[in-house]
């Protein structure tokens, strides 16, 4: 936690989030003034300590597969941008070939 | 004139007063107040209007109902089938939920009416409810300052008598924060207790759906109703339930109540530290013994949550996507589609969060960051493990101050800090909740302003932390004092 730097650029980029040029600015301003309050962590000995992601005991759970009513998919697509017959419609992914 | 959800219940469910009668009241005063407060940003009359004719049918057939013609405010960022359903976001303006919430529909089916979908920071990403992309929710006790948030909504509706239960969100404070600032009781049960199915998800391993009511008893019903396993939430726990309502007390012989040394008073204004320390003594002139309890960690709470929470949420919020729902900005090609869509759909705050956290979890950070939190998360939980060997529950206070006004914190780090003592709670998992504790009035306020003492217990111990707030409340009738002085310029 050495450096309070932050690319931000980068990063909204891997945020899929489109920045201008005025927020790149003002975002790394204030996330690098966030991260140098969060580096107070340092100070605190975690040492070996195990990380919790949950904190309430949980463990799998088995049942048997037995299908249940879910949403019907007109309802679901209705709340779609763009769909298209049983489908969300989405931009082209794949070029057309050459 | 403010009723509790207990009275109404008790009304409706004996035949003295109809269902449909009441939710005509609620209505109409929502119409005249809510221009001015801001609670709701939707208003569903249709729908409450059916759900009261069906619960006067229910009534009529003899069916006990345990919250029969409640008026209920549901937080807009928790599914309600048919409404608008927008997390305060412009990616969701315009989205309407194909289902319904579990703790939502636990309350419907107990007899609750749905009045509308409540104002929040959006996202439920924030402290004040300014950070809210559709609406502003001002706080009825002074219209001039924030009702606090992430909950802002919620709480204003029932400071204001539009709703006499209200559902909240808390990941790290915004059921408590926001119930202090508006003179209600704001109560985050323990992590898993209340299924989270339908809640659009912000930090799972955080989040937390409770009531807001105006007494302790109210949100005891709600909760009674609203607990338990659901088996559309893996994480709600498998656990028996037992009914708070019935435990109630009224004294606090024989509780010993942990006050934190590391949460020392002294930094705060003197008005509000001598309201908190009234508090401690009141607890102690009502038979509890007060204990010194140490929670070494908990100076790192807001440290370890602005890595958690930002983590988990840049995570939860990459299914805003343009493709399944919600807004959508078209591009050249899918890439630019999403970029453009969640440029044009989030706020500042949001895209603030989803930067930090996208940052804490990407390559060469993880451990620095994300993995240093998840321990110091460990030992927040392990202090609190030890302070409650030592007391029963722990009493603090729910904010550093009574609701300040718009605008009041410009840099996004002061407005973190409102939640300084509310975090670690949310970080070890425990219910907490706010009551009201008394008035202040700072040299810039034309009014009292309320506080709020937030009392903690272990784990699951709901039924005990529940009763000590009711004895407390019942010893002390702070709510039961004053009425928020906004309510008659608002027509209330």
């Amino acid at each position: 936690m050495s450096s309070s730097k932050i690319d931000v650029r980068y990063v909204a980029k891997l945020a899929r989030i489109a920045l201008t040029d005025d927020e790149v600015a003002t975002y790394g301003a204030q996330l690098e003034n966030l991260l140098e309050h969060v580096a107070a962590l340092e100070q605190l000995p975690v040492g070996d300590v195990a990380p919790t992601a949950q904190v309430i005991p949980a463990r799998n759970v088995a049942r048997d597969d037995v299908p249940q009513p879910s949403l019907a998919r007109d309802v679901v697509l209705a709340g779609a941008p763009q769909s298209q017959g049983a489908y969300f419609r989405v931009p082209r992914i794949i070029a057309e070939a050459e | 004139m403010r009723r509790t959800a207990a009275s109404i219940a008790r009304s409706v469910g004996r035949g003295e007063a109809g269902a449909a009668e009441i939710t005509e009241e609620i209505l109409a005063l929502s119409e005249r107040a809510n221009p001015s407060v801001g609670a709701y940003l939707t208003i569903t009359a249709d729908l409450a209007r059916a759900h009261a004719r069906r619960v006067d049918e229910r009534v009529a057939a003899g069916e006990s109902l345990p919250l029969a013609g409640v008026p209920l405010a549901v937080k807009d960022n928790m599914c309600l089938t048919g409404t608008r359903t927008t997390c305060a976001s412009k990616i969701l303006a315009d989205w309407t939920a194909p289902y319904t919430a579990t703790a939502v529909q636990r309350l419907l089916d107990a007899g609750a009416i749905p009045i509308g979908k409540t104002n929040l920071d959006e996202f439920a990403m924030g402290s004040s409810c300014e950070n809210s992309a559709l609406g502003v929710t001002r706080n009825p006790w002074d219209l001039e300052r924030v009702p606090g948030g992430s909950s802002g909504g919620s709480v204003a509706a029932v400071a204001a008598g539009m709703a006499a239960i209200a559902t909240g969100s808390d990941t790290g404070g915004s059921i408590r924060e926001p119930a202090a600032f508006c003179g209600v009781v704001g109560f985050k049960p323990t992590y898993g207790r209340i299924s989270r199915y339908g809640l659009i998800a912000f930090a799972s391993s955080l989040d937390q759906i409770g009531p807001i009511s105006l007494t302790v008893e109210d949100s005891a019903l709600a909760y009674d109703v609203m607990a338990g396993k659901d088996p559309f939430d893996a994480t709600s726990v498998d656990l028996v339930a037992d009914a708070t309502a019935p435990a109630l007390r009224d004294d606090l012989k024989g509780v010993r109540v942990g006050i934190v040394r590391e949460f020392d008073l002294a930094g705060l204004d003197a008005d509000v530290r001598a309201c908190y320390e009234a508090a401690y003594k009141d607890l102690e002139r009502l038979g509890a013994e007060l204990v010194e309890v140490s929670l070494p960690t908990a100076d790192y709470g807001v440290a370890t949550y602005y890595l958690i929470a930002p983590a988990e949420c840049s995570s939860n919020l990459a299914r805003f996507d343009g493709v399944r729902y919600g807004l959508r900005v078209d591009g050249p090609d899918v890439g630019a589609m999403y970029e453009a869509t969640r440029a044009a759909g989030f706020g500042p705050e949001v895209k603030r969060r989803i930067l930090i956290g996208t940052h804490a979890l990407s390559s060469g950070y993880y451990d620095a960051y994300y993995v240093r939190a998840q321990k110091a998360r460990t030992l927040v939980a392990a202090d609190f493990a030890r302070a409650f060997e030592a007391c029963d529950a722990i009493a603090c206070p729910s904010a550093a101050s009574a609701a300040f006004r718009f605008n009041a914190k410009s840099d996004p780090y002061s407005m973190y800090l409102m939640d300084y003592y509310t975090i670690p709670m949310s970080l070890a998992g425990l219910p907490a909740l706010s009551v009201p504790c008394g008035y202040v009035q700072p040299p810039d306020a034309s009014r009292p302003l309320p506080l709020g003492l937030q009392l903690t217990a272990p784990a699951f111990a709901e039924r005990a932390l529940l009763g000590i707030a009711h004895a407390y409340e019942a010893g002390t009738r702070h709510a039961a004092q004053m009425e928020p002085a906004g309510l008659a310029e608002v027509g209330a």
